[in-house]
């Protein structure tokens, strides 16, 4: 058997995905195999998970979720999908783990942060000029409506301490350190490790600047619990902070939040 | 006296208090992460906790930015 669009279809051996496509979608120029793309002519084996797709089409709300995650490994989709994760902190790195984390479609996103969209972010956080302004965890909740509206957005957007963050994120499976500064950062790896045992963390250090890219390094504190970066640029006068290895150093962090929920971490 | 820290043995002088110590090495306590012979410390302890021969210290030092 084949599944074919969400829908089972027979197999026989020798069966081509263009017949397959001429037979069930003759439009699709997009054709993808067990979530990578492919020639029309690949040849199916039983139990293959295909997409005929025809660029630029509008679909269906109950396709676009499985359309969504196409290009998935098969099988990441089913594990992450009921996961929780916070993120402390919405500025270079916090918003782009979120969107990471919302293209990956995990389940719920808890996002906190207390400060609004100024100009000056829109050099690294994924944000809009017409978003200055607003909350962060509001345009933030709005520009991932936008990538997966699957995805369940909760937001908090209060300072966070050492006694509200192990309230606030009693629940996630992985939290998300994204802060700005030296000693947030060390307060919440504390708390995390005295606090809340059970939770998967990964925090940031070091990424300032344009240093090469392979210094930046995700290093593990403990089982479930890591931290990312350089550890040692530092985002001071005469070095920036800027999108590129800030995204870097994101992006490391995105993809151990989703090794941890993997279980390999 | 001789300390394990970060898994690498070190000469420290003797009696010294985790923030001290933390600070002679040149960073700020508070953006110091202490782990003391497999405890983690809360902020208000590296005033008063001492470094003793041969304990096991892990520090994790956060910088700014994000």
């Amino acid at each position: 058997m084949l599944q074919v669009n969400e829908r089972t279809c027979d197999f026989h051996p020798g069966l081509r995905l263009d017949d397959l496509a001429q037979r069930l979608k003759p439009e699709a120029d997009v054709f993808i195999v067990n979530g990578f793309p492919v020639p029309p002519a690949t040849e199916l084996h039983d139990g293959d998970n295909c997409w005929l797709i025809k660029r630029g089409e509008h679909i269906s709300l109950s396709e676009m979720e499985h359309l969504l995650y196409a290009r998935h490994t098969p099988g990441v989709q089913a594990k992450v999908k009921d996961s929780v994760i916070g993120i402390m902190g919405l500025g270079g790195l916090g918003s782009v783990v979120a969107n990471a984390l919302a293209r990956i479609g995990v389940g719920t996103l808890l996002l906190a942060d207390y400060d609004v969209v100024e100009p000056s972010n829109l050099n690294r956080q994924q944000y809009f000029i017409d978003q200055i302004g607003l909350k962060k965890t509001e345009a933030m909740r709005q520009n991932l409506a936008r990538v997966n509206p699957y995805l369940k957005v909760e937001t908090f957007d209060d300072e966070l301490t050492e006694s509200n963050i192990p309230l606030i994120f009693k629940h996630v499976h992985v939290l998300v350190e994204c802060f700005d500064g030296a000693r947030t950062k060390a307060t919440a790896l504390r708390v995390a490790l005295t606090m809340l045992p059970t939770v998967g963390y990964v925090g940031a250090s070091g990424l300032a600047g344009y240093d090469d890219n392979n210094v930046i390094a995700t290093r593990k504190i403990r089982t479930n619990v890591y931290v990312v970066g350089d550890g040692e640029a530092e985002a001071k006068p005469g070095q920036g902070l800027m999108a590129p290895r800030v995204g870097i150093a994101a992006h490391h962090q995105a993809n151990q939040v989703l090794r941890i929920l993997l279980g390999l971490g | 006296m001789k300390i394990i820290v970060n898994g690498e043995e070190k000469e420290a002088q003797s009696a010294l208090s985790v923030s001290e110590y933390v600070t002679a090495l040149g960073f700020d306590p508070e953006t110091v992460v202490v782990e003391l012979d497999g405890q983690i410390l809360n902020r208000v302890d590296y005033a008063d906790r001492r470094l003793t021969e041969g304990c096991e210290l892990e520090l994790i030092r956060f910088i700014g930015g994000g």
